[in-house]
């Protein structure tokens, strides 16, 4: 439908896709410098990856389908979906991978079911979901820590130069316990576990607590700005922590408390930069609050009791399924008619 | 005396660029060479010419009647000639014409002789049709004719009325400039609308970025040693929208659904109170109204302009500066881009944007929606406006209804905040149009169905009729023969007997007549036919006035709607029509009583 010189006049520069997508990167800076501090520029070389992936596959699928590049290339969302891939990946995962899965995002979860705005499916968590399925074994290994290895060496690992050992490999604190607890079958508790080991830090996962929090600073950061509401996030980690507490208080020799739950794995990019995706999300105030309260329950559920390292990824995408659903039962009342049954 | 202030949800702050228009006090604008005064200036029926090509009109004169109760008046904006009544272009986004008195001004600026009243002398409903006939109507942009809004609900009285004067849409300040020049003839037409509603409490909002117009209405109210309440409101657009300024200052909030006076508020903007206050203690009817001149001008200024007065002369007062390439009307937010400057002032005309190109660049393309919400965080009516989007561009109406499409009063706040550009209320727009032109279809199709039906019933009849009159015809001619063989009288005096033996059994001897010898030939239908045709007729009788029935309610429900607009011509040719159709249908009720007689006869 096309409409000539239509109001409103422009008063002043307005937001626009583009704004929007650049701020969202902004706010995962923090998140990014926890993670190079921790592991390393490794983690540069592979946003660099995903983003070249994403760019060349958005001009693609855009060329096929005959929409104007420059305009959608710009608008940065590809670029989103390619550092949170990146992001949710082992840092030292081979560099195909990491193209193969933003390929996979780009290509089928976005494109193939009609572009920006129009994809069912969080894409990067159709990336994560689809590559820990087909590739369990590479997508699970994390560089142990202690693991002092040089740039040099970690570019190698990313580009396949150098053969991948299992000493350079680890799980991921949430995997560790996971087995731990699996393996010490009653005899073992969770206190003992995380004052012991090494991988675990004040919090939860040594190092990656501090990731975390840089996550949950750019997301407190966009939510001061308006680019997002509290109720998705807030619902996630409430879901995810109410759980947990739950379970914790019962039993906290087999369960971990919800402090280490919120700080490890993808809790803190998943409540601020997943669950918050509109397009895939739910839209009404309390539909928001629901959805992500949903995906936080899915999550722990998963998580604790599922056979993959972390179950935000397969949350999101079970809830994305019942999103038109909750859209349609929370609409909000309107102006003049809330006290209509 | 402090008020308590609501709150509305939503809404946006713009820019408001009103101090350069406020520089100088409204000015008078000088008579133009021509004026061009539309017939449909407000919201309801289009007003009749009174006039016709070559009289002489004085100011004030009532060249448009109003056209039954939802309608006002129009009138000659100065003394002068009707030089035409002829479709010109309208101040509307289409540009196409609408019927419009030209009148060349003679220069004098006679008034017809004006005749003040006491309106608290006269009873309400003479009020009303004064107001009417001095076409006074709402001066905020939605020209609703105000003697319409002056009823208060059976059931519930008048709690506040709400004087508007919050001028929230960027750029204007005509309201603002009319609050500090005459705030006391506004005071003055606020009792008119008090007394006829018989409110408690009046109300008056205005933005608090208006400081001088909230201490010259307060002044005013207080020499007036009247009680209304002169409230600043915070400034946020929509606050000037009816129902959010009745929400913030009442806490009420009027649905779609709903008339405000059944919640027991009413809501006009401050210059219609003026007029209302003029038509009745001056006897001046609208025939001027102040317009904002803003924008890309040299000289932005507010001018009392007469209706009818050519934007392309307004626009000279103001000297639009060089880069000038479009000019809106009404604001940014919620105005259009004027397709002519040949399009005349009306009563609509709040505001009257010059803009460059680098003042209001083109809209950036549109992209997809992505969900993100902004456009729902500013609904002041607390819409979905995204949700309507996919409902109307799936052509998915039904959808929009139940998503409340016709709660959204087309502000332009999702517009203004959507980071994909997607011109949202034109969308809407289109849907509500869609709706509407739906309803008027189904119901142009329903009177057809019934016309069809009518005429079937008709030619059933008709045939019927005439297989009767066959089979008598051969009947007679049966009898005629058995004569004719008994006294063997020639077949010419044999047709010189049938009308004779016609006459006796049919009133139409002279259809009949004619018949005889082709009935003969062409084996006219068996006689017992007569017999069921005659019992048909009850059913096709009852048939007939049934879809008669129908046709007439149908003619009665459809809402006679104010889209189109005829020419003189063509309102001539369509009472000739009427009248024609009237006559046609009166035969049509006749003729079924006529046939019983006649098979009476049989």
């Amino acid at each position: 439908m096309e409409f000539i010189s239509t109001p409103p006049f422009l008063l002043l520069e307005r937001s626009s896709v583009r704004r929007v997508m650049l701020q969202v990167l902004l706010a995962l800076l923090p998140g990014i410098a926890a993670y190079v501090w921790l592991i390393g520029p490794a983690i540069v070389v592979q946003l660099a990856i995903a983003t070249l992936a994403a760019v060349l596959g958005e001009a693609l699928m855009l060329a096929l389908r005959r929409k104007p590049l420059a305009l959608f290339l710009s608008d940065g969302s590809a670029i989103v979906s390619a550092w949170l891939i990146a992001l949710s990946f082992p840092p030292l995962a081979p560099w195909w991978l990491i193209v193969v899965g933003t390929l996979l995002a780009i290509v089928v979860a976005k494109h193939l079911y009609g572009g920006l705005g129009q994809n069912p499916f969080n894409p990067a968590m159709v990336a994560f979901s689809a590559c820990i399925v087909s590739f369990p074994a590479l997508m699970s290994q994390w560089p142990a820590l202690g693991l002092q290895l040089s740039f040099g060496e970690q570019f190698q690992l990313i580009a396949g130069l150098l053969p991948r050992i299992d000493a350079m490999s680890g799980a991921t604190p949430l995997d560790a316990l996971k087995t731990a607890l699996k393996l010490g079958d009653g005899q073992v508790d969770v206190p003992t576990l995380l004052a012991t080991q090494d991988v675990f830090g004040h919090f939860a996962g040594r190092g990656w607590e501090w990731v975390a929090g840089g996550y949950l600073l750019g997301g407190l950061w966009m939510w001061q700005r308006k680019l997002i509401t509290w109720h998705a996030p807030f619902g996630f980690l409430a879901g995810l922590s109410l759980l947990a507490a739950a379970l914790w208080a019962w039993n906290p020799q087999q369960f971990a408390d919800p402090l280490f739950h919120l700080l490890s794995g993808g809790a803190m990019l998943g409540a601020f930069f997943i669950v918050t995706d509109p397009v895939s999300g739910c839209t009404t105030p309390r539909g928001k609050l629901i959805f992500g309260l949903l995906a936080g329950v899915l999550a722990y559920i998963i998580r604790v009791f599922g056979g993959f390292p972390d179950g935000v990824a397969f949350a999101v995408l079970l809830m994305n399924l019942c999103v038109p659903l909750i859209d349609m039962y929370s609409q909000p009342p309107i102006f003049g008619l809330k006290d209509a049954p | 005396m402090l008020q308590r202030l609501f709150h509305f949800k939503g809404g946006v702050k713009p820019q408001t660029h009103k101090a350069p228009s406020v520089q100088q006090p409204i000015g008078q604008a000088p008579l133009p060479a021509r004026l061009y005064v539309p017939l449909h200036q407000s919201i309801g029926g289009v007003p009749n010419p009174l006039v016709e090509v070559g009289e002489h009109v004085a100011k004030g004169q009532l060249i448009g009647g109003a056209d039954g109760w939802l309608s006002a008046a129009v009138h000659a904006s100065t003394s002068g000639t009707v030089l035409a009544i002829e479709e010109h272009l309208a101040a509307h986004p289409s540009g196409l014409p609408t019927l419009t008195v030209v009148i060349e001004p003679d220069g004098r600026d006679e008034w017809l002789a004006r005749t003040p009243v006491d309106y608290r002398a006269l009873p309400p409903e003479r009020v009303r049709e004064l107001l009417r006939d001095a076409g006074v109507v709402g001066l905020g942009g939605a020209v609703f004719p105000s003697h319409a809004k002056l009823t208060a609900a059976a059931a519930v009285p008048v709690d506040e009325l709400v004087i508007n004067g919050a001028e929230c849409e960027p750029y204007m300040s005509c309201d603002d400039m009319l609050m500090r020049e005459r705030g006391e003839e506004i005071v003055r037409g606020i009792a008119i609308f008090r007394d006829l509603l018989a409110a408690r409490r009046v109300l008056i909002g205005i933005e608090d970025n208006k400081p001088e117009a909230v201490a010259a209405m307060q002044q005013a109210v207080q020499r007036l040693g009247d009680d209304y309440r002169v409230v600043a409101v915070p400034t946020r657009y929509p606050a000037g929208g009816a129902k959010q300024l009745i929400r913030v200052l009442t806490g009420k909030e009027v649905p779609a659904s709903k008339r405000s006076t059944d919640l027991g508020v009413q809501c006009f903007n401050v210059a219609t109170a003026y007029t209302a206050w003029r038509a009745l203690a001056c006897g001046e009817p609208v025939i001027s109204r102040i317009v904002t001149l803003a924008g890309n001008l040299e000289q932005p200024r507010n001018w009392e302009v007469r209706l009818g007065t050519p934007l392309r002369d307004l626009l000279a007062l103001g000297k639009p500066k060089a880069d000038s390439s479009r000019y809106l009307m009404g604001g940014p937010m919620m105005g259009f881009e004027i397709p002519s400057l040949d399009a005349p002032v009306v009563k609509a005309t709040n505001c009257v944007i010059a803009a460059s190109p680098t003042m209001f660049p083109p809209n950036p393309p549109e992209m997809p929606c992505i969900r993100c919400g902004a456009c729902a965080d500013v609904c002041p009516h607390e819409l979905q406006p995204f949700e309507l989007y996919w409902f109307a561009r799936a052509r998915n109406f039904g959808k929009t209804q139940e998503y409340h499409i016709f709660d959204c009063i087309e502000c332009g706040c999702c517009s203004y905040v959507c980071p994909s550009h997607i011109p949202l209320v034109q969308y809407f727009r289109f849907a509500k149009s869609e709706i509407w032109s739906r309803e008027r279809e189904k119901n142009a199709a329903d009177a057809a169905k019934a016309r069809f039906e009518l005429r079937n019933a008709r030619e059933e009849r008709e045939l019927a009729e005439k297989a009767e009159r066959l089979a008598r015809a051969a009947a007679a001619r049966a009898a005629e023969k058995k004569v004719a063989s008994v006294a063997e009288v020639t077949t010419a005096a044999a047709a010189e007997a049938t009308p004779a033996t016609a006459a006796t059994t049919t009133t139409e001897p002279a259809a009949a007549a004619p018949t005889v010898d082709r009935a003969a030939l062409a084996t006219a239908p068996e006689p017992p036919l007569v017999a069921p045709a005659a019992d048909a007729q009850a059913l096709k009788k009852a048939t007939i006035v049934a879809a008669m029935e129908r046709a007439r309610a149908q003619r009665e429900a459809v809402q006679p709607k104010n889209t189109e607009q005829f020419s003189a011509e063509q309102k001539r040719q369509l009472a000739a029509v009427e009248v024609r159709r009237a006559a046609l249908q009166a035969e049509q009720a006749v003729s079924p009583a006529t046939a019983t007689p006649e098979r009476s006869a049989d």
